[in-house]
C-alpha cells in the first residue's frame, strides 16, 4: 500500500471520528433532534472500504451511516445539516439522521429498516451486469441484521445470480442491546453463515483498517471481474450507546476499556508513526480536519431550517404530491 | 384488430415495451421457463433472454428489493409478485422502502418501476390467495395504484405503468384472465388517472374497479330491463392518481353515488370516494352514497361462499333497487 492511500486512510478515519463527536456535541446542545446512530469505534469498516471503491460503485448502509456517507465523500455541511434539519442538509431535512443519501457520491441511501437494503444492493448489483458496466455494490450492516429474513433472501439471490456485491456485517456484538452471541445460533453471525450460500468464510478484524481496506480490495476486485459476491465479517465494537438514548449500560464491566486498547484510530496513527510517516503530516491532517468540522458546524448552524413548503413536495418525478385531478 | 385475453394482454404488455426499451427488465417466481403461474407470461423468456428475463427463488423481499436496487441506478424493472396477497411478506420494501425514497431523499433517488401482482377472488383458493388489497397501496403516500378490467386497459395501462417515472402497483384480477376482448393491432399506451364511463345511465352513477367492472354493466342492463332505472357505470381504473373529475361529473349528472367494492368494507377505496364525493359533491346529491362491499371477513374457499361474499349482480341490483326509488 502506498503513502498516498494509507495518509487516506487515515483521514477518513479522523474526518468520521471527529465528525461523530460534533454530531453528539451538537445533540447535547439540542441543535440535533430526533435519534442518531454514531460509528464510533467502527470507523475503519467505513474508511477501509470507501478508500478501496471507485467513484461510480455503490454504497448502501444503515441508519447507522454517517460514516459511511461521509466517507465517500459527501461533504459534512450536508450531513451535519441534515441532523440539524436545514436547508443545507443532503436532503433538506425530508430524511434526517437515519437515511442520509449522496446519490453524486454514490451513497445511494441509508436504511433504517433492518435487513431493508440488503436485496437493494442486490438489485443495483444486478442493474451492473444488466447493463455491462463494471460497477460494484457494497452494502453494510450490523449483526443484527444476519438473523432477518432479507438477509438471507439476498445472500441466496445474489449467490445464484453471481452478482457483483460485497456485503459487510460491521460485527460490534451487540444487536442494539443485548449480545448477538445471546440470540444467535453460530459464533460468527455472518461469516458462520457464508458456506450456507457457497461463500468463503471471511472473519476479519475490523479494527484495522488496513486488514479492512486489504479485504475490501480483494472482495470488490472479485466482484469486479464477475467472480460474484462475498460476504465478509469485521469484528468491531462500538464505543458509545446503540444511539443517543443508550448509556450502554449492558456491558461487562471491563469490556469497553478492553476493546478502547484497539481503537481503530489510535492504532492506525501509532503503526504510521511507527512506519516512518512524519508526526507533522498526520498533525496537518488531523489540524485540517479539525477546521473542517468547525467550518461546516457553522455553516449548518448559520443556515436557516428547511421551509414548510417541502412537506408536500417530492413525493412523485414531478416534484409534488398530487393524488387527484 | 385482434382479439386478446386479459392473460394475453399482459404478456402482450410487457412485450411492447420489452421491445421498445432495452431498459426495461423482468423478474419474479416462475415467469420466465414456466411463463408465469397464471401463464400470463408466456413467451417472454425466449423472446428477450435470461439477460432481461430472469425466475426468481421464492424470495418476494428480494425480488422488490432487487427491483428497487435496479430502478435507482438505471433499469425499468417490472416486478411480479404471484399473488396479491403475498404483499404482505414485502411490505416493507413496498410501503416503507419503495414508497418513501424519493420523498426522503429530497428527489435524489427515482424509482421507475411496476409490481405486478394477481388480486382478487375467484379461484375457490382460500383467505391468503383470493384478497384484494389494493387498497393497502392505496393508503401509501408514494404508489400509483392501477386496477384495469378489460384486455385493452391491461396493454395500454401496463405499457404507461412502465413508462412512469413513480412506483405503480399494477393489480391484475386473476378472475378476468380468461375474459376476452378487442385490442387494437400496433403500439398501445394508455394514461395513469384516467376513469373510463363504461356506460351512460341517467338516474344512478355505479363506480366499480376490475372485476366489479362487469358485474355493476351486467347489473345496469338488468335494472334497464326490470326496473327502468338507468345507471352510468364508471370504471376506476386508476386508484392513484385518482380522476376525482370524471367521477364528480357522473355523480352530479345523477345525483347518485353506489360504489362497487370487492375489498372487505373497512376503509375500502370506495369509502375515500364517498367522503370526497360528500365534500364536494354535496349539494348535488338526491340520496345516501351507498356503499357495495365485501362484508368484513377473510374470504372463504368454498365457491358458494367466495361466490357471495363478494358483491353478486344480484346484490348490486338489490341494492340499487332498493335505495334508488
Amino acid at each position: 500500500m502506498d503513502r498516498a492511500t494509507r495518509l487516506a486512510l487515515y483521514r477518513s478515519l479522523v474526518e468520521i471520528r471527529v465528525l461523530e463527536k460534533r454530531a453528539y456535541d451538537l445533540f447535547l446542545q439540542n441543535l440535533v433532534k430526533g435519534t442518531s446512530h454514531l460509528s464510533l469505534g467502527q470507523e475503519a469498516v467505513a474508511a477501509g472500504f470507501a478508500v478501496a471503491m471507485r467513484k461510480d460503485d455503490y454504497t448502501f448502509c444503515t441508519y447507522r451511516g454517517h460514516a459511511h456517507t461521509l466517507a465517500r465523500g459527501a461533504p459534512m455541511v450536508g450531513v451535519l445539516g441534515e441532523l440539524m434539519g436545514r436547508k443545507c442538509g443532503l436532503m433538506g431535512g425530508k430524511g434526517g439522521s437515519m437515511h442520509l443519501t449522496s446519490v453524486e457520491h454514490g451513497a445511494m441511501g441509508s436504511y433504517a429498516i433492518v435487513g431493508a437494503h440488503l436485496p437493494v444492493a442486490a438489485g443495483a448489483a444486478w442493474s451492473a451486469q444488466v447493463r455491462g458496466t463494471d460497477q460494484v455494490s457494497v452494502c453494510f450492516f450490523g449483526d443484527g441484521t444476519t438473523n432477518i429474513g432479507a438477509f438471507h433472501e439476498a445472500l441466496n439471490l445474489a449467490a445464484v445470480w453471481k452478482l457483483p456485491v460485497i456485503f459487510v456485517c460491521e460485527n460490534n456484538q451487540y444487536m442494539e442491546y443485548t449480545p448477538i452471541r445471546e440470540v444467535t445460533a453460530v459464533a460468527n453471525p455472518a461469516a458462520d453463515r457464508a458456506c450456507a450460500y457457497g461463500l468463503e468464510k471471511i472473519l476479519i478484524d475490523g479494527n484495522d483498517a488496513d486488514v479492512v481496506h486489504r479485504t475490501a480490495r480483494e472482495c470488490i476486485g472479485k466482484a469486479r471481474d464477475g467472480g460474484g459476491p462475498s460476504l465478509v465479517e469485521a469484528l468491531t465494537y462500538r464505543t458509545s450507546g446503540h444511539s443517543r438514548a443508550d448509556p450502554g449500560k449492558y456491558r461487562p464491566v471491563g469490556e469497553l476499556d478492553d476493546w478502547l486498547k484497539k481503537d481503530p484510530v489510535v492504532l492506525y496513527r501509532v503503526r504510521l508513526v511507527g512506519m516512518g510517516i512524519e508526526e507533522n503530516a498526520l498533525r496537518d491532517i488531523e489540524r485540517a480536519v479539525e477546521r473542517a468540522v468547525d467550518e461546516a458546524t457553522e455553516a449548518a448552524k448559520a443556515c436557516p431550517p428547511s421551509g414548510v413548503e417541502v412537506i408536500e413536495k417530492d413525493v412523485w418525478a414531478d416534484g409534488g404530491s398530487s393524488w387527484r385531478n | 384488430m385482434a382479439e386478446l385475453t386479459y392473460r394475453d394482454a399482459v404478456a402482450a404488455g410487457i412485450a411492447q415495451e420489452m421491445a421498445r426499451d432495452e431498459s426495461v427488465v423482468f423478474l419474479g417466481e416462475d415467469i420466465g421457463a414456466a411463463g408465469g403461474v397464471f401463464k400470463t407470461t408466456l413467451g417472454l423468456l425466449e423472446r428477450f433472454g435470461p439477460r432481461r428475463v430472469r425466475d426468481t427463488p421464492i424470495s418476494e423481499q428480494a425480488i422488490i428489493g432487487a427491483a428497487m436496487g435496479a430502478a435507482m441506478t438505471g433499469l425499468r424493472p417490472i416486478a411480479e409478485i404471484m399473488f396479491s396477497d403475498f404483499f404482505a411478506v414485502c411490505w416493507d420494501m413496498i410501503a416503507n422502502e419503495i414508497a418513501k425514497t424519493r420523498y426522503m431523499t429530497a428527489g435524489q433517488i427515482a424509482l421507475p418501476l411496476v409490481i405486478r401482482t394477481a388480486n382478487g377472488y375467484g379461484s375457490r383458493f382460500g383467505a391468503q390467495h383470493s384478497q384484494s388489497v389494493e387498497n393497502w397501496a392505496m393508503a401509501i403516500p408514494g404508489l400509483k395504484v392501477v386496477a384495469p378490467s378489460t384486455p385493452l386497459d391491461v396493454k395500454g395501462l401496463l405499457a404507461a405503468a412502465v413508462r412512469d417515472p413513480d412506483p405503480v402497483i399494477f393489480f391484475e384480477h386473476k378472475g378476468l384472465y380468461s375474459t376476452k376482448g378487442e385490442v387494437p393491432d400496433g403500439e398501445i399506451v394508455d394514461r395513469l388517472g384516467t376513469a373510463k364511463v363504461v356506460r351512460q345511465g341517467e338516474d344512478v352513477t355505479i363506480v366499480a374497479l376490475a372485476a366489479m367492472v362487469p358485474k355493476s354493466l351486467q347489473a345496469a342492463e338488468r335494472l334497464a330491463a326490470e326496473d327502468g332505472i338507468s345507471a352510468t357505470v364508471v370504471d376506476v381504473r386508476s386508484l392513484v392518481p385518482l380522476d376525482t373529475k370524471t367521477i364528480f361529473e357522473e355523480v352530479r349528472k345523477t345525483g347518485r353515488l353506489y360504489t362497487v367494492e370487492e375489498n372487505p368494507r373497512l376503509c375500502g377505496w370506495g369509502a375515500e370516494i364517498a367522503s370526497l364525493v360528500a365534500e364536494e359533491c354535496f349539494y348535488d346529491l338526491d340520496g345516501p352514497i351507498v356503499r357495495i362491499t365485501t362484508p368484513h371477513v377473510p374470504l372463504p374457499a368454498a365457491d358458494l361462499l367466495e361466490d357471495n361474499a363478494v358483491p353478486t349482480v344480484d346484490r348490486i341490483v338489490e341494492t340499487v333497487r332498493r335505495n334508488a326509488g
